[in-house]
């Protein structure tokens, strides 16, 4: 199978000092759907960001068999479509069109292109009608699937979102969790919601203080009582 | 937390809602330039541009109230400003009042430069607020970058707009949050709690910053901002500042005469 991202031995800490990432490894391949679960402060957003250039990392990211380094870092961020945690941050243009248009624009799209993808990608995410909205004047769950939207314009070989579902009512999450499983892309996901997990990534990845400690089938990690317990991702049993 | 929209009456369909941007700006400047340069001895001039405002503002069918109401916010500031200028103009005496220790004049000079700056503010912020209550935000930072502002400004206009109600409530967040363990204490005390929310508010918003700059720089933004150019100038558009311009030049001309 084709490697979409190959992260090698990676470590990163920011500057005040926190080590936030260490010997990070692992590979993405071609159409699969990895979920990338830990518990708070282990690293998750910080591993996501070195995917498309956002925080540096000296070659240790591959891309689709290129090292992200300076030079390709717009190629790179166009293969890479990344969906950050808080949709306040990912939608700052005035309109929905212009936030989405923003990627594609930047892609050095022309006119006909920008409103044709447009159109495709807010048909993707069940939000057509919503080109001239206000991203201010939302619901989280729609500021959601527009942030996904914003991504998905630019045409990228993964998806790579960060907690999807983190804040949605029920109803508004299995929603989203639907649309994503209708994406015929590669995703990688962020997050602590098992359901989300169970529902829509075949396999899983462990993150914990900055160190991948589980990697495989997610049948049989979120079957491992001891491992979800021990990374904080299940009810601490009471000791006896 | 849900917001009233800062332009509230944008989107209606009245013949101004339907103007290209760009005419709105520029007639709405060219109409606050005459109103600044028209000497306020020419009375009729005033009641003229009075006249106009208040028909175009009849004709967007924005409410006239709450119109009014806005263009009031306004007014302390002026009067702020211009107040004490009837009593330090030099001139013929129209009233002499003694407040204790004080003896103050009031000159007719002095009031009518107060009574300038009052007539030409209002007017110019009547026509602004029917500027912006006719126009979307958004189209009006199209509008101006159409017009060659500088694409920086724009830029700057248009992430003030999004971020100024996520701001709103984090401070009201913050406050709830200071209220609900405020357990009284001194004024000094609450002075500073006051000064590290405005510091925390500070922090928080340059890390937004960061992050929005991280999601821009993720979508393959360069420093290069670009935009869709669609100039739609139709003929209304033209008919409109031929119109309002014929209107002023012939008050301006008119006034000139007399
Ligand atoms: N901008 C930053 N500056 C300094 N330290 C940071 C910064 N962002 C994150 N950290 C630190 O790096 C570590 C990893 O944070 P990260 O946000 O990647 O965790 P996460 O797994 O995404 O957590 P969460 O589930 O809460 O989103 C934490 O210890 C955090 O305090
Ligand atoms: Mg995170």
């Amino acid at each position: 199978m084709e490697e979409i991202i190959r992260v090698d031995n990676l470590s990163f800490g920011y500057p005040d000092g926190q080590p936030a990432l260490s010997g990070v490894s692992l590979v993405v391949h071609r159409g699969e759907t990895i979920a990338l679960i830990g518990p708070n402060g282990a690293g998750k957003s910080t591993l996501l960001l070195h995917f498309n250039g956002i925080l540096h990392s000296d070659g240790v990211v591959r891309v689709l068999g290129k090292a992200v380094n300076e030079k390709n870092l717009k190629w790179v961020r166009g293969k890479v479509g990344l969906v950050f945690q808080n949709p306040d941050d990912q939608l700052f243009s005035p309109t929905v069109f212009d936030d989405i248009a923003f990627g594609p624009l930047n892609m050095g799209y022309d006119e006909a292109q920008v409103r044709e993808v447009v159109a495709k990608a807010l048909g993707w995410v069940g939000m057509g009608g919503y080109e001239k909205r206000s991203p201010h004047h939302l619901s989280l769950g729609e500021k959601k699937r527009i942030a996904i939207a914003t991504v998905l314009a630019m045409n990228p070989e993964v998806l790579v979102i960060d907690e999807p579902t983190s804040n949605l009512d029920p109803g508004s999450k299995w929603s989203l969790i639907e649309l994503l499983k209708g994406l015929a892309i590669t995703k990688v996901i962020a997050s602590h919601d098992l359901e989300l997990v169970q529902a829509l990534c075949p396999r899983a990845i462990i993150l914990d203080r900055g160190e991948v400690v589980a990697d495989g089938a997610t049948s049989q990690i979120l079957a491992d009582e001891r491992l979800l317990a021990a990374h904080g991702l299940a009810r601490n049993k009471p000791a006896g | 937390m849900k917001h009233s929209f800062l332009d509230q009456y944008s989107q209606g369909n009245s013949l101004i809602h339907r103007l290209d941007p760009r005419t709105k700006l520029i007639t709405t400047l060219f109409f606050i330039l005459v109103v600044v340069l028209t000497p306020i001895s020419r009375w009729q001039a005033f009641a003229l541009y009075f006249v106009l405002v208040a028909t175009l503002i009849i004709i967007s069918r924005v409410p006239p109230l709450y119109v009014l109401r806005r263009s009031l916010a306004i007014i302390p500031f002026v009067v702020l400003i211009a107040i004490f200028i009837p009593f330090f103009k030099e001139g013929e005496v129209a009233g002499s009042y003694n407040i204790w220790m004080w003896q103050v004049t009031v000159t007719y000079s002095g009031l009518q430069v107060f009574l300038n700056i009052l007539a030409k503010a209002w007017l110019s912020i009547l026509s602004l607020i029917l500027l912006t209550a006719t126009t979307r935000f958004s189209h009006l930072l199209k509008g101006l970058e159409q017009l060659r502002l500088p694409r920086v400004m724009v830029m700057i206009l248009s992430f003030m707009y999004r971020y100024i109600f996520v701001l709103v409530d984090e401070v009201m967040r913050m406050k709830q949050a200071r209220d609900s363990r405020n357990l009284g204490g001194g004024r000094l005390r609450q002075l500073r709690t006051v000064g590290n929310m405005i510091g925390t508010l500070f922090i928080r918003s340059y890390e937004r910053g960061e992050r929005v700059y991280a999601a821009m720089m993720a979508r393959g933004f360069d420093g290069q901002a670009r935009t869709l150019e669609k100039p739609s100038f139709s003929q209304r558009d033209a008919l409109f500042a031929l119109t309002l311009g014929l209107v002023l030049i012939l008050v301006v001309v008119a006034n000139l005469w007399y």
